[in-house]
Formats: C-alpha cells, sequence, structure tokens
C-alpha cells in the first residue's frame, strides 16, 4: 500500500510540474481506444494529432493515452489528462461518453470534444463522422461483388453507430442484388485482432464472399487474403496493404482538419460547445481507391453513388423504407432526420436476426 | 435460424487453431508456478514472441525460424523477469505487471516497420494416409505443427510433473523451497530454468497468433489473451491435461459461439458472447472440487540466507 501512495504523490507531481511548465502553450490531450498502430480507427485520430502538431508547431503541446478501456478506467485517464494541465481533450470512443461528462463537471475550465456520442455539456462538444455515407457506397460494391449472396458483418458493440452502418450498407446493396443476405456476427470489443480473423473466418466458412468490419484492426482483412477470394473494405483508415484484393475499397475517417479547427478555436477564446456530425461532403469521410478487382461498371456506379451523397442530391436513408418488423418507417421520398439517426435502435426491413439490447 | 451453415468440421477444426496460443502460453506458465514463481507478465512475453516471431519470419522467410526466435526473445524477455525476482528479489507482482508493460511498448518499438506486411504461410503438416481419414481426418490432420507440439508439450510436461526426478525436484522447489535448498538443490538456478521455459512457451504462442492465427502484425495484437492463460492456469489447478481442456474448451466455445451467431441462432447473443468465460471457469471450477492446490512456495521470495 505504502508502494502505491509513494507512485500516487510521485505521479501528482510530475502532473503538476508538467502542468506548470507547459503554462504557455495550450496543450491538447487525445484518449485513444486501442493501440496507434491498430492499422485502423486510433492510428487516423493519432495521424490527424500529428496534423495539428505540424500546423501550430511550438504553439502546441499534444499528449495521447492509448489502449485506454472503455468505463471507469477512462474516468482515472482523463482525470489524469485533466490534472496535467490540457485545455483540450479528445475522447475518441464511444464508451467514453459518460467518463467525458463525469471529468468534464470537475474541470469546468477545460475543454472536452467527445467522439460519436449524444451527451452535451457547457464544456463538452460531440463531433463524429457520417460513417453510414461511406456504408452505403461499401454495400453497393459488396452486393454486386458477392457471389454467394452471403455478406458477413462484423460488429462491434451494438450502438447506434455500427447499426446506422449495418443498414446503411443493407439497403444500398439489396438495392442492386435483391436476394442478397446479410450474415452479422458481434464481436463486443473495438480491437482484438485474433476475434476479429475468427469472426472474419467463421462468416466466410459459412458461406459468405464478402466482410465488412466495424471493428479496428486490419486483422479480418489478414483472415480473407488467407483464404482467397474473399473482399473486404478498409475500415477508419485506408488499409490500402490489402489492395487490390481483398480489400477492394474503405472508409477513411479524416479527423485532421476538424481537430485543427477546434484547437485553433482555443487558441483564439472562441471554443464554444457545440455538435458537428460531417460526411463526405465535408471531407471527413473519405472513400479510399477502388481497385482493379472490381469491375468497371461497378466502379463507376459506386462512385456516382459517392457523388450524389457528397452534394446532398441523395440521401443513403430515403424512403419508402420500412423497419424490420414491417412498420412503415419513411414515406417514398422522404429521409431520415437526424435525430433518429443518432439514436438507431432497429434493423430495416430484410435484416435478419435482432440486435442484442 | 439455420444451423445446417455450420459445419462442424470446420468448425471443430478452427478450433484446435484457436485454442493453441493460449494452450502454449498456460503451459509455459504452469511450469513457472509450479517452481514456485508467479509470473503475471504473460502478455508481454507473448506479445514480444508475437513481434519477434514475426519479425524473423519475415526477414528468413521461413516460419520455423521465426518460431524459435519468438521463443528465444520470450525467454530473453523472461530473464529480465527473473533477474529482478531472483536475484534483487523485487516484488513478483509487481515485476510480472511491469513486465507486461515493457513487453507491449518493446513490440510497438519493434514492429513498426512491419504493419501491413504478410508473413510467410505456416505449410500444414503433410500426414499423408492420416488426413484422408473421413471426417476426424478433417477434423484433427489439417493442421500446422505447432498444434500437435502444443499437444505433446502439454503430454511431455505431464510426463516431467509426475514421472521424472527432475520433475519432482521441479515441484518440491514449488512446494517448500526451504527444504529443497536444504537438501542442497539450486532453487535460483531451477527457478531461472522455469521461468525461461514459460518466457519460451509464451513466445510460441504470440507467434503463434502473429504467424498462423491472424497471420499479420498489428500493436497490442494478443488484447488480453496473456491473461486468460495466467487465469487457466489457477482454474486448471495447475495440472497440465486441465490445462489443455481449459483451453480447448475456451477456444471451442468461442468458435462455436460466432457460429453459432453468423447462423442467427435464437441465443441472445450477450450470452453467447460472454459463454466462453463462463463455460470454462464453471467447467474446472467443479473440476477442482477435489483437494488440488496452488503451490506452496507460489510468489513467495527466496534467499539462500532466509
Amino acid at each position: 500500500m505504502k508502494l502505491m501512495q509513494h507512485l500516487a504523490t510521485a505521479a501528482l507531481a510530475l502532473g503538476v510540474a508538467t502542468g506548470a511548465m507547459a503554462a504557455d502553450k495550450t496543450k491538447v490531450g487525445f484518449i485513444y481506444v486501442g493501440p496507434i498502430g491498430d492499422g485502423g480507427w486510433t492510428h487516423e485520430h493519432n495521424t490527424a494529432r500529428l496534423a495539428v502538431e505540424e500546423h501550430f508547431g511550438d504553439q502546441v503541446e499534444t499528449t495521447f493515452v492509448e489502449s485506454v478501456p472503455e468505463g471507469a478506467d477512462a474516468e482515472r485517464a482523463i482525470t489524469q489528462m485533466a490534472l496535467g494541465g490540457a485545455d483540450l481533450i479528445f475522447t475518441t470512443s464511444f464508451g467514453y461518453m459518460d467518463p467525458t461528462i463525469n471529468v468534464a463537471a470537475k474541470f469546468p475550465n477545460v475543454k472536452f470534444e467527445h467522439a460519436t456520442g449524444y451527451k452535451r455539456a457547457d464544456n463538452v462538444s460531440t463531433y463524429s463522422a457520417r460513417f453510414y455515407e461511406g456504408r452505403a457506397v461499401e454495400g453497393l460494391l459488396a452486393g454486386k461483388m458477392t457471389k454467394s449472396n452471403i455478406i458477413g458483418y462484423i460488429g462491434s458493440f451494438p450502438i447506434p453507430e455500427v447499426i446506422r452502418g449495418i443498414n446503411s450498407a443493407y439497403i444500398q446493396a439489396k438495392k442492386v442484388n435483391p436476394d442478397v443476405q446479410f450474415k452479422i456476427v458481434w464481436a463486443y470489443t473495438w480491437f482484438d485482432p485474433a476475434k476479429e480473423a475468427d469472426a472474419a473466418k467463421v462468416l466466410i466458412e459459412q458461406g459468405a464472399d464478402v466482410i465488412l468490419q466495424h471493428t479496428d484492426s486490419t486483422a479480418p482483412q489478414a483472415a480473407a487474403q488467407e483464404k482467397g477470394n474473399v473482399f473486404t473494405f478498409g475500415q477508419a483508415s485506408d488499409m490500402i496493404e490489402y489492395a487490390p484484393a481483398p480489400r477492394i475499397s474503405s472508409i477513411i475517417d479524416n479527423w485532421g482538419p476538424y481537430y485543427i479547427e477546434r484547437t485553433q478555436a482555443i487558441i483564439d477564446g472562441t471554443w464554444t460547445s457545440t455538435d458537428t456530425w460531417a460526411g463526405i461532403g465535408a471531407g471527413m469521410v473519405g472513400i479510399g481507391e477502388i481497385t482493379d478487382a472490381v469491375p468497371a461498371d461497378v466502379k463507376e456506379a459506386a462512385l456516382a453513388l459517392k457523388d450524389s451523397i457528397a452534394s446532398g442530391a441523395y440521401h443513403p436513408f430515403t424512403g419508402p423504407l420500412n423497419k424490420q418488423d414491417g412498420s412503415a418507417w419513411l414515406a417514398e421520398g422522404e429521409t431520415a432526420d437526424d435525430g433518429t439517426l443518432a439514436g438507431m435502435n432497429f434493423y430495416v426491413e430484410g435484416i435478419e436476426g435482432s440486435i442484442p439490447q | 435460424m439455420d444451423l445446417s451453415s455450420i459445419n462442424p468440421i470446420l468448425l471443430l477444426a478452427s478450433l484446435m487453431v484457436a485454442a493453441t496460443p493460449v494452450l502454449f502460453a498456460a503451459l509455459g506458465e504452469l511450469i513457472v508456478e509450479r517452481a514456485g514463481v508467479l509470473n503475471l507478465g504473460v502478455e508481454g512475453m507473448m506479445i514480444t514472441g508475437a513481434v519477434a516471431g514475426f519479425i524473423v519470419a519475415v526477414e528468413t522467410g521461413s516460419p520455423t525460424m521465426g518460431f524459435i526466435g519468438a521463443a528465444v526473445a520470450g525467454a530473453l524477455l523472461s530473464m529480465l523477469f527473473a533477474l529482478l525476482t531472483q536475484v534483487f528479489l523485487a516484488n513478483q507482482v509487481a515485476s510480472g505487471l511491469a513486465l507486461t508493460l515493457f513487453g507491449l511498448g518493446l513490440s510497438a518499438l519493434l514492429g513498426q516497420g512491419y504493419v501491413g506486411v504478410k508473413p510467410p504461410s505456416t505449410p500444414k503438416l503433410d500426414l499423408g494416409m492420416l488426413t484422408d481419414l473421413p471426417v476426424i481426418g478433417r477434423i484433427l490432420f489439417v493442421h500446422d505443427a505447432m498444434v500437435y507440439v502444443g499437444l505433446l508439450l502439454a503430454v511431455a510436461i505431464w510426463f516431467f510433473l509426475a514421472r521424472t526426478r527432475a520433475g519432482l525436484i521441479l515441484r518440491a522447489v514449488g512446494e517448500n523451497h526451504d527444504a529443497a535448498h536444504a537438501l542442497g538443490y539450486k532453487v535460483v538456478r531451477i527457478r531461472f530454468a522455469a521461468i525461461a521455459f514459460g518466457g519460451a512457451c509464451a513466445g510460441l504462442g504470440g507467434a503463434y497468433l502473429s504467424l498462423v492465427r491472424v497471420p499479420q502484425w498489428t500493436e497490442g495484437m494478443t488484447a488480453g489473451i496473456g491473461w486468460i492463460s495466467l487465469a487457466l492456469v489457477v482454474f486448471a489447478s495447475w495440472k497440465p491435461g486441465r490445462v489443455v481442456m481449459g483451453a480447448y474448451l475456451f477456444g471451442g466455445v468461442n468458435v462455436l459461439q460466432l457460429n453459432l451467431q453468423a447462423a442467427g441462432a435464437a441465443i441472445p447473443v450477450e450470452y453467447l458472447a460472454m459463454s466462453p468465460y463462463l463455460i470454462t471457469i464453471i467447467v474446472l471450477v467443479i473440476m477442482s472440487a477435489d483437494r488440488s492446490r496452488a503451490p506452496a512456495s507460489l510468489g513467495r521470495p527466496f534467499h539462500a540466507s532466509h
């Protein structure tokens, strides 16, 4: 116990010391859910952090903590960062929502930015990207590319973010291929390469020849490559090292411009609590190169869909759409409102299985 | 629900692959703990083995060299722990935790240039006639050599502990190091050897992940498997047979639950997701209702002058 006390004192002293030293610099902290080398989600957040460093140079100092578990431990990590003198803290995973709100209440002078959540406060902004726009493009490609008509989907946690992606992909896949069927596996982790690889293998063994993933590592890509004749998509990051096959395209998260903008607001003293939700049009969601494994006409259709979403001409959730139980959701030509999308907890008609509650 | 989409042969075959990393790491830790040392650094040694094996395999083009490299790297790293705990008498729990943190950091550093690289594929062992056996052949005899090495290792460890003089000495050191010392056995030397063996096994388990099961290098890719191996040793009451059973049960239920999910079984996914942990713990706890217990000197520091 004594040792723990000493350590705690030392940590506190260290925190105070660095806090004092960095008084003249704007200090920006990042909390990551996976390692920065995951090749996916956290990798992109870290790339954006480096972009902030490069943009501001000596004006700004950044720190990060990686592989922070969602839940109680996150609160400790965020508190530590706030104690360390951070002016702005980005908490980059859905599960940090309540911890961020809790810590923010204790540090009214520190600004917080929580990714993909829906709870805000005076010093907590939320931001997310409309990944579902990218999912629509993936869905079209998947529906066209599958020969077995079975598409595997590796989900992480059954949260609106992930469910939205499944629905969006399914709607487009169904449109171009009425016989398509989705097999969904929940991994209950954002990052566990062995489990993600197992999930991919199971889906392939059960007949899937296109795999979509909503987990952060490149393990499903490796599993698909090993099995051969299976197509995948890069998730969060380009994952170009698996191109031209199995990876035939990707959704790329581009957080850099947003992080720079928000850091600038801190420096200028203009920061306010906002809710940002940007998509392909604003450049927050990128579609990675569609490889030559995809026939030219399919590629063209996918790019056309991408462009129409980017320009706002088409919304991936456009009626007529029914919910899974057959009840009407969107009428002909009607588009989903952001509130419904943000809290989406139902499958659209045609998807089999139920969402874990 | 369409359970017919689950192919039992493929399921059982992938079970063996899924169980192997845990099996290696847990067998190594079993020897370490039977020698009276608690090394919580399994996760760190596994991930170091994973990256070292990957690097060696990529550079030499030979998975065999990769596995050897992984074993060496795991053993080397464990020597750091041995030095701290056996020579400088540092606290074993703290040193083990530190080893895990160190291993995770070191592996991330070493592996930087290897993200996205494809390792040479580990060949399936050619068992000729055996593989052609109906059903059984396609479950049991379609794997790479390491799957069988893991099982043989379990048998060898059982034989070593139960039937050899050296095994008896190792157990004596773990049960009562003062008595073993009084009898003239080199307690520290024996524990060094046990820790090195544990490190080598953890390294092999890690390399199996990065070279066969996934196969790729990703930072932090063990994602807690080392901790599961540690728990498994305890629940298996420090018995090699039960470690094999536990590892296969854990791997098996894990693959099965993913299969059931994909097939759309009418069981809530939450229960499926927790089932590998739950079932493994329940079965092993029931089995350990006999009077098996931890080695008496487990985790206690030893110095000849005491």
